[in-house]
């Protein structure tokens, strides 16, 4: 394959090559299974155990607050419904607008069954208000959910205080966190955070491994039911590689940190300036606090598939939150509810870096953007300064607000 | 990621005839920045022979809605109106290998353009598909009408509501429409359906032809004094019978062929067959 130029790390990241070495040998000889009585499989406790320490010390809990799950996904949904079957009386949820699906799906799923749902909404730059959830919450409320840091934008949400308020009022705290770990420094035990998600795939661990914490004395009821693995919280046949991986993974990221705020933040603002450059042109969510590795821009007058698909030709791997790219007709509902003006909307290029990423690349990407951009505004009819039509014909922007 | 042809990605990366013709003979401009697809195309068109000579787009949208436009301009150049009046957004897909389900709607608006530009020569209109006033507006997010709905559903067979979404982007946004659009699928093929006589019930068929029998035939018997009853259907076979002054006429042969028989094929199914008893 020719050189890839990876920068969608929100999406994915590459599975570290530490991380691959620490799997390899239960794909081999150690297949045995944690819950046996003998001694192949039972000594496999111990690698549980030392994945559990290793995640444990990356986010600052006790390792007996982990639980290994499969995906961020099934750490979100476990989070929801525990809450809402540990208080049964309690038909409340808060949330926002800027969720990831594995949040807001499960949500709009609950709305139908019965239970009440606010969405926080967010400002310009992609923030929260923190009144706005002192105001939302009531005594039926049950749970908050705010992830810590967006997927699309890298925005950074104030979830410590958002847990303090929520937890004077006396309902559960979750975030998913699935972006933040590793990037952001994290101390569980200073804050009163009570569930949190954490997805393996996106610092260097393979796909199919997530977390949930939940902090010690939090009622908990499980989502999957069956053998009494994970104490009980989850069930199903530990999955040695993988939280193997994960523990190495996490390992990795706590060293990493600092120069994900270094080097890997220096990347993104070089990137960001250099694609600046380019004529209409804006970062989304720029105004905010955000995570160092992610930057949003948007081209105006050009749609995001299209640049997608030109720069991808120069190998590049980007994503993008127009419409045309999720399958679905309108452009991103984070973009959507931070009221990116329309003629930016559709145009949005997600960058997402990480370690293994070089000036050498950012530079590359800097120098083969802009005669993209130039040649889909040379196809686009609104690009040329002439008088835009239909601006209002298909307003489906006022429409849903 | 998308499911393109090779033929779609080649129109994307060299898109034919991308730009404005200056003063063009019909512009047809369809879609907008807000639905995150429009397109402009500009024709020139030979006034003796109505022959589209030249014909030129600009786009904004994804790789399929660029390469839809490319095929768009590629397909009507060199053909008289007539002809290029009639390309239906199928064969914009066909031309590319094909175009994902949810990318059909990009097929769509080469169409709509197209048509936008004929009206716009010969109507002398804006060319513009705005939203006529008498129209019936389903999805106000995209503006599609019922009308355009019922033609996707129409020239493409359309089904579900997805589908329709997927064609026309109706109901993809708030979805408020989407039980609206449930109807007008409904109501096209129940009216499809109706047609055929083979598929109804007995007492569906009964009443059909009691009801032609009243309100069509029998009024133009009685002028000559007579009228006419059902007897027995089998299958496609409808069996009736003369009476009054009618009975034993010597033109009745011809009246059932010219009159009852004409009015039953025309107004419940053609494939119905007659008989007289």
């Amino acid at each position: 394959m020719d050189k890839v130029y990876y920068f969608d790390n929100n999406a994915t990241s590459r599975v570290a090559p530490e991380v691959a070495k620490e799997m390899e040998p239960f794909f081999n000889e150690l297949y045995g299974n944690p819950s046996s009585m003998h001694f192949f499989g039972g000594g496999n406790q111990k690698y549980l155990d030392l994945g559990r320490e290793r995640v444990a010390r990356l986010l600052g809990c006790e390792p007996s607050e982990i639980i290994f799950t499969s995906c961020g996904t099934e750490s979100d949904s476990t989070a929801l419904w525990s809450a809402l079957r540990s208080f049964p009386e309690k038909k409340h949820i808060i949330t926002t607008k800027v969720e990831h699906p594995a949040v807001l799906n499960v949500c709009k799923h609950l709305e139908t069954q019965g239970y009440r749902v606010t969405y926080l909404p967010v400002d310009g730059t992609g923030q929260i208000n923190l009144e706005d959830l002192k105001v939302a919450l009531t005594p039926e409320t049950a749970l908050v959910s705010i992830m810590w840091a967006n997927n699309e934008t890298g925005v950074v949400y104030p979830v410590e205080e958002a847990a303090r308020i929520t937890h004077a009022k006396g309902a559960l705290f979750h975030t998913d966190a699935v972006q933040a770990v590793g990037k952001l420094p994290i101390n569980l035990k200073e804050t009163k955070i009570d569930m949190l998600s954490l997805s393996g795939h996106k610092l260097h661990a393979p796909k199919g491994i997530g977390v949930l914490y939940v902090k010690k004395g939090t009622r908990f009821a499980p989502f999957l039911m069956g053998g009494h693995q994970e104490h009980g919280r989850r069930a199903g046949t530990e999955n040695v590689p993988y939280i193997a991986g994960l523990g190495k993974a996490a390992e990795l990221a706590l060293n990493n940190l600092e120069k994900e705020n270094t080097y890997v933040k220096d990347l993104r603002d070089r990137l960001e300036a250099g694609l600046l450059k380019i004529p209409n042109a804006r970062v989304n969510g720029g105004g905010a606090l955000r995570l160092p590795n992610t930057t949003n821009i948007s081209f105006e007058y050009i749609e995001g598939e299209s640049i997608l698909l030109m720069i991808s030709e120069k190998g590049i791997c980007a994503s993008s939150g127009s419409a045309c790219t999720s399958g679905s007709l309108e452009p991103s509902h984070v973009l959507m509810s931070m009221a990116v003006p329309q003629t930016y909307a559709h145009g949005s290029i997600r960058f997402s870096l990480s370690v293994y990423n070089t000036q050498e690349e950012v530079d590359y990407i800097i120098k083969e953007f802009p005669p993209v951009i130039e040649r889909l505004r040379a196809i686009s009819p609104f690009a040329d300064g002439k008088p835009l039509f239909g601006m209002d014909a298909c307003d489906s922007h006022s429409h849903k607000h | 990621m998308w499911n393109y042809t090779e033929k779609v990605y080649e129109h994307f990366k060299n898109p034919r005839n991308v730009g404005e013709i200056s003063s063009p003979d019909a512009v047809g401009e369809v879609g907008s920045i807000v639905c995150g697809d429009a397109l402009k195309l500009t024709l020139k068109i030979d006034k003796a022979t109505d022959t589209i000579t030249d014909a030129k787009f600009k786009t904004f949208g994804c790789a399929s809605a660029i390469a839809s436009s490319s095929a768009l301009t590629e397909m009507v150049k060199g053909k008289k109106l007539d002809e290029a009046a009639k390309i239906t957004n199928q064969e914009i897909a066909d031309f590319l290998g094909g175009l994902p389900g949810e990318k059909m709607h990009c097929s769509v608006m080469g169409m709509e353009a197209l048509e936008a530009a004929i009206a716009n020569y010969r109507g002398g209109k804006t060319g513009k598909v705005l939203l006529g006033h008498a129209e019936k507006m389903v999805c106000k997010c995209f503006s599609v009408t019922e009308s355009a709905i019922q033609k996707a559903i129409k020239v493409n067979g359309l089904h579900t509501v997805e589908e329709v979404t997927n064609f026309t982007k109706a109901g993809g946004a708030c979805g408020q429409c989407k039980g609206e659009i449930e109807k007008i699928i409904k109501d096209y093929w129940a009216e499809a359906e109706h047609k055929k006589f083979d598929s109804m019930t007995v007492v569906e068929k009964i009443k059909m032809i009691e009801k032609v029998l009243a309100e069509e035939i029998n009024p133009k018997l009685k002028a000559d004094g007579g009228w006419m009853e059902l007897v027995d259907i089998q299958g496609q076979k409808v069996k009736l019978r003369f009476l009054g002054m009618c009975h034993g006429c010597p033109s009745s042969g011809a009246t059932l062929k010219n009159v009852v028989e004409k009015e039953l094929k025309e107004r419940i199914d053609p494939a119905i067959e007659i008989e007289a008893e």
